[in-house]
């Protein structure tokens, strides 16, 4: 029995009435209200679920004779903690942020529809019921990004989002498929029982990397993230970036970990690879971003980069027999997901308020919020320490835990490890370090210096549900930061059922020091150090407060010699990404900056054209849409042939069948 | 069951009419006049229902004579005088355009029969030897029906080719032991009908267009010629 599978039901219940109600005020209460109650149910449930039997339930619902079998074991138990957690936060944000909601018939009826798919998704124990989930939630997260869809730029977000959502559903279909082997074994029960031979788990890693990963975000198939990610409302914004990515980084783990068993060596290469490259190239387009949510989406792409390296780093160490290692990555990969839920959610939540505030995503547009509301600033600081991997902070903690693992580098014996493992730890040092370039920009950019439009001069704080939600996530960045240890050993099940090891008790210490392998190599204690900076900082300021004059003083601050008429003079977004872009965009995104010089005569201002062109974009997907586009061009000539000739193709195509069934036989 | 010998005089009757049809199949692709194909029709159903009565007798199925005698009544009779009928009734012109020459056609007949003993032959190694036969050669009268519908333009002669397809699945149709049937009454009433509905299409187009080439047909639909 499973009672936490009656949250299904109860969503879709929610999904219901959402569709009665939108249109009042009630709607929206009964249905945030009640999704916040459920992802409080759900979180309790998976962290009973961590320490518990496994449970397992057969629903009469699904395909005949076989029904839909869920499992909730631990990894399940954390992914339902996460869902939990995300989908709380944003039902909380969502009670006073969906104020604001033009068409609410729009939302609420997916919104829990949403919710119960990634539910399902971790619950299932058979492929049908796994990719039927998959799909629910692929396609009310679409309902959910199509919901502003009078704008031109969703309803191409949408477009694209739903091609590549169909192409992750085929993948996995036929990484299932490849699973199944002769005898057609969908439930997950008997694929354990019946692990592929070496070969086809190849196969399956890397159709599960690409299936998984088109969901998760990987480069190259990450395109349709910055796009759909912000064209949904914030609140479902950070529902995608925060926990859907994490589902489908739940589905690799499920795959590749569980159900192949055990990889070879160069499945971790691969991982490695593709987890490096998307954690840069994910983070540099984040710091060229210049509108905030889309930033946001960005830096979702890198933060999953370094989720797949932690996991790339325990398949390599998996595939040596390493199993301390294989622990210490895994549970670092997971505490990073954990992560990026609480600081993207907070950061997103953060991105809406601004958006409720201003009316603007443009951060050309914004500037000195931090004066005009209150505690969003603050919060939203709180989160860009986190995400650029600052202690005393969460985002710190497991970056460094990756980093420990990279650094772990036992004698493995293949080549390939040996090479990449340095370079991907040079690429993660690199995509956090820019990671803080980024979150130095957006938040000095959005809330310090002088407001750049008049929408941004008149914003005012947002209501008190939305802060509460950011409040509680920003609490939780630092909780997770400063007792990680807390995390790790909650993780400890979860990293035993999939690698058969686990990490030290991290628990035991009195000043809660984390030590990833052994005390002798490396620790590191976030309470002394959140106590070290709180203590300077205090030190600091009454320092200052009793050596200086007292009383506050007005002045006007220095201009650099120049009289400041206008807000627009200041340091802009594209300013400071400029000296990054010259450094890496010049050959990676083919940037360019052109002088627009008018005529001589003509008194139009001057301006500095930039032009930046997506590799990604450029190299694969535009070539591929014109070979379908030419293709399809071409095929559409099949339709205006004569009866005569379409008798001929069936002639042909029986004759071809024919003369194969004789060379077959 | 008991399998007939290879050897004895009722195989080797059932296998001389069935490549009977098969020579009358290659009588229609070189017809160039509509009244001599028209003619032929009728003689492939003849040799059909021929082929289907010593099938009856051979088979102790009393029930194939009906399928006998439909296959001459209707086949060989009725319909061919049918559309000889309309031919005359609309004054259509009596010649046949081909596609390609009658030569290449005939090759490419003869290379159909080959394919089909080929394919047939070893996939039913173990059936009844009559059966056998007769469904290989069945598959090239069908192969070489469909032969004559792409290679003809005029819509009669499509019908045509037609109407030899189905004499060829009904070759196969009776040649196997036991075939039931309703199975033959269903197929040759469905191809009763589909004369009708053609021959209704046919009225309909030559009122409508002056014409009951199907390449008109296609300039009308917006085709290229």
């Amino acid at each position: 029995m499973m009672p936490i599978a009656w949250v299904i039901p109860c969503l879709l219940l929610l999904s219901a009435a959402g569709i009665v109600t939108a249109r009042s005020a009630f709607g929206r209460v009964l249905v945030y209200g009640g999704c916040l109650l459920i992802c409080t149910a759900l979180g309790i449930g998976g962290f009973t679920a961590l320490t518990a039997a496994n449970q397992h339930l057969q629903l009469p619902v699904g395909l005949p004779w076989i029904g839909s079998n869920l499992r909730l074991d631990a990894l399940a138990g954390f992914f339902l903690i996460l869902i939990g957690l995300g989908g709380g936060g944003a039902s909380l944000f969502a009670l006073g942020y969906a104020r604001h909601e033009e068409h609410p018939q729009r939302v609420l009826p997916f919104y829990p529809a949403f919710l119960a798919g990634m539910i399902l998704v971790v619950l299932a124990d058979d492929a049908f019921t796994f990719l039927f989930a998959w799909e629910l939630m692929s396609l009310s997260s679409w309902a959910l990004v199509m919901a502003h869809h009078r704008e031109e730029a969703n309803a191409r977000a949408g477009y694209v989002y739903l091609i590549m959502a169909t192409f992750s559903g085929l993948t996995l279909l036929l990484a299932f498929g490849l699973l199944a082997g002769d005898l057609g074994n969908y439930g997950f029960d008997s694929i354990r029982n019946n692990p592929p031979t070496a070969d086809v788990a190849g196969v399956v890693m890397l159709v599960a990397l690409v299936g998984a990963g088109s969901k998760a975000g990987l480069v190259p198939l990450h395109v349709w993230l910055p796009l759909a990610h912000p064209a949904a409302p914030s609140h479902v914004s950070a529902l995608m970036s925060g926990v859907m990515t994490k589902v489908a980084v739940y589905g690799f783990i499920r795959i590749v970990f569980d159900l192949v068993g055990p990889t070879q060596w160069w499945a971790g290469t691969v991982v490695l690879a593709v987890g490096g490259i998307t954690a840069v190239i994910g983070v540099l387009q984040a710091l060229m971003e210049r509108d905030l949510k889309r930033l946001l989406a960005y830096s979702t792409v890198e933060n999953i980069g370094i989720v797949f390296i932690g996991l790339g780093l325990s398949l390599a160490f998996r595939a040596n027999n390493l199993g301390a290692g294989a622990a210490l990555a895994l549970t670092a990969a997971l505490f990073h997901a954990l992560n990026h839920t609480t600081f993207k959610s907070l950061l997103f939540f953060g991105a809406g308020a601004v958006l409720h505030a201003t009316g603007q995503r443009n951060m050309e547009t914004l500037g000195g919020l931090i004066h005009r509301m209150k505690v969003t600033p603050f919060v939203f600081l709180i989160g860009c320490i986190a995400i650029s991997g600052l202690p005393p902070l969460n985002g710190f903690a497991s970056e460094w835990l990756t980093f420990q693992a990279v650094l772990l580098r036992p004698e493995f014996p293949q080549w390939g490890l040996k090479l990449i493992i340095p370079v991907d730890g040079a690429l993660l040092a690199l995509a956090a370090a820019l990671a803080s370039c980024c979150f130095v920009r957006a938040y000095g950019i959005c809330f310090l210096g002088r407001p750049r439009s008049d929408a941004a001069a008149q914003a005012r704080e947002t209501d008190p549900w939305s802060l509460a939600a950011m409040i509680l996530f920003a609490t939780l960045c630092l909780l997770t930061g400063i007792i990680p240890g807390a995390v790790i050993d909650t993780l400890a099940p979860v990293a035993r059922d999939l690698t058969g090891a686990r990490m030290p008790v991290q628990l035991g210490d009195a000043w809660q020091t984390i030590v990833p392998i052994a005390a002798s190599r490396s620790s590191y204690n976030g309470l002394l150090v959140f106590a070290f900076i709180v203590i300077s900082i205090l030190i600091t300021v009454v320092t200052i407060h009793r050596l200086s004059a007292h009383g506050v003083r007005r002045a006007p601050p220095w201009d650099c010699g120049f009289p400041d008429p206008t807000p627009l003079s200041q340091y802009s977004a594209a300013s400071f990404e400029q000296p990054i872009r010259r450094v890496f965009g010049t050959v990676l995104f083919r940037s360019k900056e052109i002088v627009d010089m008018p005529a001589p005569g003509d008194n139009r201002p001057a301006g500095i054209v930039r032009t930046i062109r997506d590799p990604v974009w450029d190299g694969i997907y535009r070539p591929l849409a014109a070979t379908i586009g030419w293709i399809a061009g071409k095929s559409d000539l099949l339709a205006y042939l004569t009866i005569r000739s379409y008798l001929s193709f069936v002639f042909a195509a029986l004759v071809v069948l024919l003369i194969a069934l004789t060379i077959w036989q | 069951m008991t399998f007939m010998s290879p050897h004895g005089l009722a195989f080797d009757i059932a296998h001389m009419l069935a490549g009977l049809l098969v020579l009358v199949s290659f009588m229609m692709l070189y017809q160039l006049r509509l009244l001599a194909l028209l003619h032929v029709l009728g003689l492939h159903a003849f040799v059909l229902a021929l082929s289907v009565a010593w099938q009856a007798h051979i088979q102790d199925a009393p029930h194939l004579y009906i399928t006998a005698g439909m296959a001459l009544a209707f086949k060989a009779i009725l319909i061919p005088w049918a559309l000889r009928r309309m031919v005359f009734q609309m004054g259509l012109h009596r010649e046949i355009e081909t596609v390609g020459g009658i030569g290449i056609t005939m090759l490419a007949g003869i290379a159909l029969v080959a394919l089909s003993l080929q394919v047939m032959l070893p996939v039913t190694a173990n059936a009844d030897p009559v059966a056998r036969e007769d469904i290989a050669l069945a598959l090239s009268v069908v192969l070489i029906g469909l032969l004559i519908m792409v290679t003809r333009q005029n819509a009669i002669s499509q019908v045509v080719g037609f109407m030899s397809l189905e004499n060829g699945i009904n070759l196969a149709a009776t040649g196997a032991r036991g075939m039931p049937l309703v199975v033959e009454i269903t197929v040759a009433f469905s191809i009763l009908i589909a004369f009708i509905v053609v021959g209704v299409f046919l009225f309909r187009i030559r009122e409508r267009f002056d014409t009951i080439d199907i390449s008109e047909l296609d300039r009308v639909r917006g085709g290229q010629m």
